[in-house]
């Protein structure tokens, strides 16, 4: 299955590669986001600092909302999502393929997003860049779980690409005000207990949200 | 019988359940005004308890109801159940902007302010966020097979969804009244009061039953009736 599943990421991964307009535009929107976020400030009110946590989380979510869609309107805008279904590929297969695919996506995005983030806001990266990589990973894989499941409904619809935000943004609130408080914690250099409350509900948050997406995933391909 | 004489019928004896459950909450209007004591601290405005508590208990068995059709709909593929989980949305959904409507009205003379961002009213705008997308999802498909299993994935999704947004935002100090019934150290209410309140929770609770009823013998006339324009059609 781990074979399928990667055999599945790989070719997403492989199309983006060689177009790279998914990507691109996910970089240069992120981009904007944090450049349009440092107007809505004012810099002899709020230090950078303040706001920081708050901004660098609502910039990832849009840019991961904007490259979910593509992972199956690709696959409907060539119908190929049938061949996918007719070969011999566990539909648990096609999910892990399909999240993992837009979890090295989203991963990438906020790769490239968090470097420009520390130089627009002048935060200072580098000696908590350990914890905080640790708290972007574990609200990523609950964002992208139920991403890459919502999207799978998403797709089928009308209005696609409105769909999904209505549907998902309530899905962020739990991994969303997680992160952000963990990393103003972490910013702050607050000792690990008062991180601990949290780290608990986005573990738990991330473990719930990938067992059920597992459980019900296949309800949402054609039958 | 056929199915849609007995939805026909279904749809006239929810209007007699609905006739009740109005007396029951008129009833409930004059009991929780005239002959229930106001309350020392708050005056009047703390009648509004009578509306906003039943209203939010509805609500939340409207959202029990759609987690456990759509679990059932996914194991049991029977049709009746996406219908009724669809009906209790709605009305959940109407029940819901109730609590939403009523809290302001009593946190502007209370608290001095409309709205904060407190767990509960935090958690109750999300309930009604998931009600609302899983009503959007549901018109935006048109194939009923499609539109039955995306709602149940999305019901039982929501219905894991919210326990955590109550927990996030719990982790946030609160500032709403806590339990007074449901308390562990039994209730903390005057009994005149609880009494009301019970009153209320069971009028409610009527209200919710006969508007779902209706609803749902509706969906199935309005699915029958697709069947028969598609067949029409051929």
């Amino acid at each position: 299955m781990l074979r399928q599943a990667w055999i599945i990421a790989a070719k997403d991964l492989r199309l983006e590669f060689r177009s790279r307009t998914a990507f691109l535009s996910s970089l240069v929107f992120t981009a904007l986001v944090l450049a349009i976020f440092n107007f809505a400030r004012d810099p002899t009110v709020l230090s950078g600092t303040d706001l920081a946590p708050g901004i660098l989380w609502i910039t990832f979510s849009f840019a991961g909302l904007l490259g979910l869609n593509r992972a199956f309107a690709l696959e409907r805008e060539n119908r190929t999502l049938d061949g996918l279904l007719l070969a011999p590929v566990d539909r648990t297969a096609l999910y892990l393929g399909k999240a993992l695919a837009n979890l090295v996506f989203v991963g990438t995005v906020e790769a490239v997003a968090l470097p420009l983030f520390a130089l627009f806001f002048n935060v200072p990266l580098l000696p908590v860049l350990a914890p905080l990589l640790a708290v972007v990973a574990l609200a990523t894989v609950g964002f992208v779980a139920i991403g890459t499941l919502l999207s799978a409904i998403a797709v089928n619809t009308r209005f696609a690409e409105l769909m999904l935000p209505v549907l998902m943004l309530p899905f962020l609130v739990p991994p969303i005000t997680g992160a952000v408080q963990l990393t103003a914690r972490v910013f702050s250099g607050r000792p690990f207990a008062e991180l601990s409350a949290w780290l608990k509900l986005l573990v738990g948050y991330d473990i719930v949200v990938v067992l059920a997406a597992f459980l019900v995933f296949e309800y949402t391909l054609d039958e | 019988m056929t199915t849609v004489e007995s939805a026909r019928a279904a749809v006239r004896t929810s209007r007699l359940l609905l006739g009740v459950a109005l007396l029951l909450v008129a009833a409930l209007y004059v009991r929780a005004l005239a002959f229930t004591p106001v309350e020392a601290m708050q005056g009047p405005a703390q009648k509004i308890f009578y509306v906003h508590v039943p209203s939010a208990w509805t609500a939340f068995v409207a959202f029990v109801v759609v987690g456990a059709c759509s679990v059932l709909y996914l194991v049991m593929r029977d049709i009746r159940l996406d219908r009724l989980a669809a009906a209790s949305a709605e009305v959940g959904t109407v029940f819901t902007t109730g609590v939403l409507l009523s809290g302001p009205m009593w946190g502007k003379p209370i608290w001095g302010t409309w709205w904060t961002w407190d767990a509960r009213l935090t958690s109750t705008l999300f309930l009604w966020f998931i009600f609302f997308g899983y009503l959007v999802l549901r018109g935006a498909v048109r194939e009923p097979g499609q539109r039955a299993r995306f709602s149940a994935v999305l019901g039982i999704l929501g219905a894991l969804l919210v326990p955590f947004i109550h927990m996030s935002v719990k982790l946030f100090r609160t500032l709403h009244p806590q339990p007074v019934v449901m308390n562990p150290d039994g209730p903390t209410l005057p009994g005149s009061m609880l009494a009301t309140l019970l009153f209320g929770v069971f009028a409610f609770t009527i209200f919710y039953a006969g508007l779902v009823w209706q609803r749902y013998a509706q969906l199935t006339l309005e699915d029958a009736h697709a069947a028969a324009a598609a067949e029409s059609e051929r």
